[in-house]
């Protein structure tokens, strides 16, 4: 009988995914795949990256793909994938983490800008959403 | 004993018809009620990062006003402030080394947090110390017909440290609506995220999000849509013409706060309602079932 060696990545330890793990504190080897965060995902008809597929990008140390991508954005923490997860991964602390990576990257460089808001649009929104989005969206 | 309150910022605003709604109900049901003194913004989001302590120091600065009116607990009504208070509690208990960092950034506060607060939501309250029973005995006005679909939304039930009722189908709300005489409907998508935030920077997520979760409750042939947080609201009733524009066949429905219908089956009077705030008006649904 022939032994396969499944190779689960290539960059387990760089610095970019002992930051992710240590920032959403999840461990990123313990995902098999199985789909079900992006099956239950609300917002993935909006994303251009899978929840599923993050956390195997973030295995594989994808951190340029990541950080360009419209999914650490679109992701609103609503936590359905976490609590479905068969393996106990918190996925939406793992796409936080980037999110905070692609804010703190020590030029401000903020999703939402809220200087580009008319007055009208901001008064319009409740206080909850205004503050959400900036704590979220904002560095 | 009196209960102390903490209203949170937008039943203070946008959905003042939440805070004056949920206060006459609570006078009606004999639970005497006091507003949080110097209450501040809870932050409305828990980070989910484990090296923000930051964002915890706003609600642990209410978990300090909450000792410091002599309780060991308080109650709110707007699930996402229920949600970030809760979090941030749990959070300061298990990490001794966070709640010691807030204490000292907070040197200038006299009480010092020791996790000895306890946040409930009032569904929660209304179930574990009201009683359902006694709540339908106080009704005066059966909401009688009234078809409800009840949407949880992610706050109430996620993640499972916080919610107080099953975290894929909770019942609390349909309890409570049964209570005042109503008939809730089983709705598949009431523990479906309506969006959040997006309504912000990304309105075209909020009116996809919106006539996918409106229209599968009016499948159900209800009246309205009942909630518990003043975002879901504002999303799934003020963003359904954009819902229209995407979907020609989507229909107009009222969405309520789940105190709303409390106090119109408690007689609390027509100020305590404020539809007025509403883009949805529910007079004509509430008429139209013998209510107004």
């Amino acid at each position: 009988m022939n032994n396969t060696t499944l190779r689960l990545s290539t960059s387990m330890g760089s610095a970019f995914v002992a930051k992710v793990e240590k920032v959403s504190g999840q461990k990123l080897l313990a995902c098999y795949q199985c789909g079900k965060c992006s099956a239950g995902c609300p917002m993935a008809a909006h994303m251009d990256i899978l929840p599923n597929q993050i956390i195997r990008m973030a295995q594989m140390g994808m951190q340029k793909q990541l950080l360009a991508s419209k999914t650490i954005w679109v992701c609103v923490s609503c936590l359905t994938c976490n609590s479905r997860c068969p393996k106990n991964i918190h996925i939406a602390e793992v796409i936080e983490s980037l999110r905070q990576t692609a804010l703190n990257n020590g030029q401000r460089d903020d999703r939402l800008k809220i200087w580009e808001m008319t007055p009208e649009a901001r008064s319009d929104l409740p206080p909850i959403a205004m503050i959400s989005a900036m704590r979220k969206l904002t560095s | 004993m009196k209960l102390i309150y903490y209203p949170g910022c937008t039943l203070k605003n946008s959905a003042r018809n939440f805070d004056t709604s949920t206060v006459t109900s609570m006078a009606k049901l004999d639970v005497e009620i006091e507003e949080l003194e110097r209450w501040n913004c809870c932050g409305t989001v828990h980070a989910l990062g484990s090296d923000n302590v930051m964002n915890r120091v706003a609600p642990v600065t209410n978990l300090i006003r909450v000792k410091e009116a002599k309780a060991t607990e308080f109650m709110t009504s707007c699930a996402m402030c229920y949600n970030t208070l809760k979090r941030a509690n749990n959070d300061v208990k298990a990490h001794a080394n966070k709640l010691n960092t807030i204490n000292e950034f907070l040197n200038l506060e006299e009480t010092k947090y020791e996790g000895d607060v306890e946040v409930r939501h009032l569904l929660e309250y209304l179930r574990d110390r009201v009683g359902f029973d006694k709540l339908a005995a106080k009704v005066k006005k059966p909401l009688k017909d009234l078809r409800v679909a009840c949407y949880y939304g992610c706050l109430l039930v996620r993640p499972k440290e916080v919610a107080f009722d099953d975290v894929e189908n909770p019942m609390i709300m349909e309890n409570l609506i049964t209570a005042l005489g109503a008939t809730p409907v089983n709705f598949p998508l009431k523990t479906e995220c309506c969006g959040a935030y997006h309504s912000v920077g990304s309105p075209e997520i909020i009116a996809d999000r919106t006539d996918k979760i409106m229209s599968s409750a009016s499948e159900q042939r209800v009246d309205m849509v009942v909630v518990s947080c003043p975002l879901c609201a504002y999303n799934l009733d003020f963003k359904q013409d954009d819902a229209r524009r995407l979907n020609p066949d989507f229909q107009h429905m009222p969405v309520l706060y789940f105190t709303q219908l409390m106090a119109l089956a408690l007689e609390c009077g027509e100020e305590a309602l404020g539809f007025d705030l509403h883009h949805i008006d529910p007079l004509p649904t509430l008429a139209a079932r013998g209510l107004a």
